[in-house]
């Protein structure tokens, strides 16, 4: 594990022919129509606490998804096993598992569209890095973290971690494609105050390779949010203008994202299903899904099944433009697929989601969104968001720390509350949009700025 | 288990390895896992598939850190060399481990009917069942997604203290989710069946599942917004056990105790509660969704008394956590998978009985919230502060339920909520759940009976 030319733990498998492989099986045992995935991939994760290596891990992931249509129907089978016999042996399982579906029209994949071009998407920087450095790097994020404040009593924990490896994809209508890709991440959770004063603060950086992460940037923003955060009381309920920072923002954007998806709609779950070419949201508010972005960590030149990703704007000066579509969807709605057929993994097959999430920034400064908001609330985490909201009324009630926001400008730290609306009311009630947008990888790759949304439910003593 | 994934022989050299270069404890952990799983979705059976994974991972503790490296496929090579790459990271010295003593093998659940002998038009069949009872149920119903899932984990796991042994686990889960449509409002409800269990887990009526979920739906059609502010709630039993779970089971999970990063940590022999609360832990319970033989580094499961009558008696252990305070791992090193490192986890996780009735409980409150089910729920364990969603509540007036809310969420901190319990009912029951915790899912079980929070934050969107 410390010899960085000896990264890939599981040996090399090319996953190209792996992936063609599986789809001729399939269509020999059966199956009319076959597309199949294949990933070989390393994921490094150090973790340190007190100065010293917690934990070390080197993982690979390597294994193939086969997608088989025969009848109008679908099946699907994934494994670790990339021997032939383990390919042929998937995709017989896969062509049972199509027996027992129901027949849909629609079903099937998509015609060969090519790529796209995009630059590169991984970074050398994570194969030629030893396991030594990935440490350093996480103890100087802990560090950084440690020594910002004298309020900081402790970092419970600080992890770095990057993956790195080849994706291909086959179908039985032509299509080949592979990249190479890599992405890393480095957080820590701070600690600042004791006892029942005791408040956290999170902070995190993303990236395509190690080079890329400020590791003092992510200690001290850490350590800044739970300082901030010092000394918090839980206070009364309100109704009040609320400023989304952006870690929040990008958890809200990221729910948006999901009722925009054309089976979503379809399925009669989207409370914005009918609603294209209408005002959703206020004027400056412009969502858009952007496959392409170039420091995106969802970009990639052809989604789970092939599609070439795309820009695709959502949401425009507050109108609804578009929902995000995979074959499937488009070929139900009458629609091309907007290259949106997402995979998490070999593991599953490709659905509907989003890629890369960007709210456009608008021209307010941290303090003119703070100014805006006179007397209310400036949130700075949110908990509880996959219980909290309702994605198909777009009611929601979540947890929230952060501070009063008095006269303008930040004031006493609140914990023990909670913010609710419904996404309808939300997005309406956007009233400014911050000038400097981030990446934030919560729920997905979201880059958003901060939020002034003029009325919310606080709900405290 | 019938078939072994590694013999002995080569769990010795593997394990050998991985100590050649110094280390306090090195293991060998193997598992297959063969899933099967079906879902239904606007009426259709669709999304069938099949997943076969079979892998291993060595690991090495020195001192406070853990080495770790995994490989797909079993390949007596890849093993070796895995354990060799994780010794190499070590680097400091040399050490033996142990010979492996086969010892006897702790009973696996009893499976009476091995889901993969079950046809899967069998599987298929029981959705269509789903959809067909949830859409009777109400011509407000508009959607019905039902799924199927069965998974079987057999796991070998052998280490440098001489630990041979295994388990053969088989889960099997039904669920269904509801919408229902009034106007333009729009709810939905879900419930699901779950176990350590085969396929005969349902053998009875399987579908009231789709009728539960229904209900649920159908019910919060006609709910109006939910209050705000601070009054006595009542937390239905069943679901409700995942409030004790996220509030006080992981602050209790031994990693953040030893870390200082828990409200918990430094409180064992402390009454925290009233003497109604005990409280356990026991990964025995048998068919529960939570439950195995041994853990998933070998420790025999077994049940622990958390809280006993208000004083908190125990924390969680795995056997890394367990080495540092120099005990004995109480079985709840848990791993979502051979890629996975264990952690400290839950397994069912419960609060005992009292001898209240619901009813009884109820009468009590003059005016609060009866929160019947949860949509989730979230803790900071340093702090303890935590956020629940209530799926299903009703307004309490008068000491009677009256209408149905939506959109509420209880938020509290889990020290102060645990000695506000002042009524404990008599009707536990236990559901399932998936609880994450560093990336890794794994199944839990949550139980609880009736209880009442005299006093909680309730955040409605009607101030």
């Amino acid at each position: 594990m410390s010899d960085p030319t000896d990264g890939r733990a599981n040996g090399s498998v090319d996953v190209e022919r792996a992936a063609e492989l599986a789809v001729e099986a399939a269509l020999a045992v059966g199956a009319e129509e076959a597309d199949a995935w294949c990933e070989d991939a390393v994921n490094r994760t150090v973790r340190v606490f007190g100065g010293a290596v917690e934990s070390v891990l080197e993982a690979g992931s390597r294994g193939v998804g086969v997608r088989v249509f025969l009848g109008g129907r679908r099946g699907y089978a994934y494994g670790s096993d990339l021997s032939e016999q383990g390919i042929r042996d998937l995709a017989r399982a896969a062509t049972g598992a199509a027996g027992v579906t129901d027949q849909d029209e629609h079903a099937g994949i998509p015609a060969d569209a090519g790529a796209a071009q995009v630059g590169p998407l991984a970074s050398g920087d994570v194969e030629r890095w030893t396991m030594d450095r990935r440490v350093e790097l996480a103890l100087a994020v802990e560090r950084a973290a440690r020594e910002r404040d004298p309020l900081v009593s402790n970092v419970e924990d600080t992890v770095y971690s990057d993956s790195a490896g080849r994706i291909a994809l086959a179908n039985s209508a032509g299509f080949r494609g592979a990249y190479e890709e890599s992405q890393c991440y480095a957080y820590a959770y701070a600690f600042a105050g004791e006892g029942d004063d005791l408040m956290t603060g999170m902070a995190v950086g993303v990236g395509r390779g190690p080079e890329e992460l400020d590791p003092e940037a992510i200690g001290h923003e850490a350590a800044d949010r739970a300082v901030s955060l010092h000394g918090a009381r839980q206070p009364a309920s309100r109704r009040c203008p609320v400023v989304l920072d952006p870690y929040v923002a990008a958890s809200f954007a990221s729910v948006i994202g999901g009722t925009l998806s054309a089976d979503a709609v379809q399925r009669g779950r989207s409370l914005f299903a009918g609603k294209q070419g209408e005002q959703i949201a206020d004027r400056r508010l412009r969502l858009v899904d952007d496959g392409l972005a170039p420091d995106g960590l969802a970009t990639a030149p052809f989604d789970g099944e092939g599609i070439p990703q795309q820009r695709t704007p959502l949401i425009e000066d507050g109108t609804l433009k578009e929902f995000l579509f995979d074959t499937y969807t488009g070929r139900r709605g009458g629609h091309p697929s907007t290259g949106n057929g997402t995979r998490g993994s070999y593991r599953t097959p490709p659905s509907v989601g989003p890629t890369n999430l960007l709210v456009e920034p608008g021209d307010a400064s941290e303090a003119e969104l703070l100014a805006a908001a006179g007397d209310g609330l400036y949130v700075m985490s949110v908990s509880g968001l996959h219980s909290g909201v309702n994605p198909i009324s777009g009611t929601f009630s979540v947890g929230a720390t952060g501070r009063l926001i008095e006269g303008g400008e930040l004031g006493q730290p609140v914990r023990e509350i909670t913010i609710a609306s419904d996404l309808v009311s939300m997005l309406n009630a956007v009233g400014a949009v911050g000038a400097h947008a981030r990446w934030v990888p919560f729920g997905g790759s979201v880059k958003v700025p901060a939020l002034l949304i003029t009325d919310m439910t606080i709900g405290g003593a | 288990m019938a078939d072994e994934l590694f013999a002995q022989a080569l769990a010795e050299r593997v394990l050998a390895r991985a100590l050649g270069h110094g280390g306090d404890f090195a293991e060998l952990y193997a598992e297959r896992r063969a899933s099967f799983s079906v879902s239904l979705d606007d009426r259709k059976v669709e999304q069938a598939q099949t997943g076969i994974e079979l892998g291993a991972s060595v690991r090495v503790v020195a001192g406070d850190a853990t080495y770790f490296g995994h490989v797909d496929g079993l390949a007596e090579d890849d093993l070796e060399r895995v354990a060799a790459e994780v010794a190499s990271a070590v680097g400091r010295g040399e050490a033996q481990p142990r010979p492996l003593r086969a010892g006897e093998r702790r009973p696996t659940q009893k499976i009476e009917i091995q889901p993969e002998q079950v046809p899967a038009e069998r599987k298929a069949e029981l959705l269509v069942q789903c959809d067909e009872r949830a859409r009777g149920a109400g011509s407000e119903v508009v959607q019905v997604t039902a799924g199927y899932n069965e998974l079987r984990r057999q796991v070998q796991v052998a280490n440098s203290d001489g630990l041979v042994t295994g388990d053969d686990r088989t889960r099997v889960r039904l669920g269904a989710q509801v919408v229902a449509r009034s106007g333009d409002r729009v709810e939905a409800g879900s419930e699901s069946l779950a176990g350590h269990a085969g396929f005969e887990l349902f053998s009875g009526d399987p579908a009231t599942v789709a009728d539960e979920a229904a209900r649920r739906a159908l019910t919060m059609l006609k709910a109006r917004p939910a209050p705000t502010g601070r009054m006595p709630v009542v937390v239905g039993n069943g679901f409700g056990g995942v409030l004790f779970h996220e509030a006080t089971g992981h602050g209790v999970e031994s990693d953040a105790v030893q870390k200082q990063a828990s409200v918990y940590a430094g409180r064992l022999g402390e009454r925290l509660a009233g003497t109604l609360l005990t409280a356990y832990d026991d990964g025995t319970m048998p068919g529960e969704w939570g439950t195995d033989a041994i853990d998933d580094e070998g420790t025999p499961c077994q049940a622990t008394r958390v809280i006993d009558k208000g004083e908190l008696c125990f924390y969680l252990y795995d056997l890394t956590r367990a080495r540092k305070d120099d005990r004995p791992s109480t079985g709840n090193g848990r791993r979502q998978s051979f890629r996975h490192l264990p952690i400290p986890r839950m397994t069912n996780t419960y609060i005992a009985p009292g001898d209240a009735t619901r009813d009884e409980i109820i009468a009590d409150v003059e005016r609060g919230l009866y929160a019947v089910s949860f949509a989730g729920g979230q803790v900071e364990p340093a702090t303890g502060d935590f956020v629940f969603g209530v799926s299903e509540g009703y307004l309490i007036e008068n000491g009677e339920v009256t209408a149905p809310v939506r959109g509420a969420t209880l938020i509290g901190n889990s020290l102060d909520v645990l000695k506000r319990i002042d009524a404990v009912g008599d009707d536990l029951r236990m559901k399932s759940g998936f609880c994450g915790k560093d990336g890794q899912q794994v199944p839990v079980g949550t139980g609880q009976p009736t209880v009442r929070i005299a006093e909680i934050t309730v955040g409605g969107t009607d101030v």
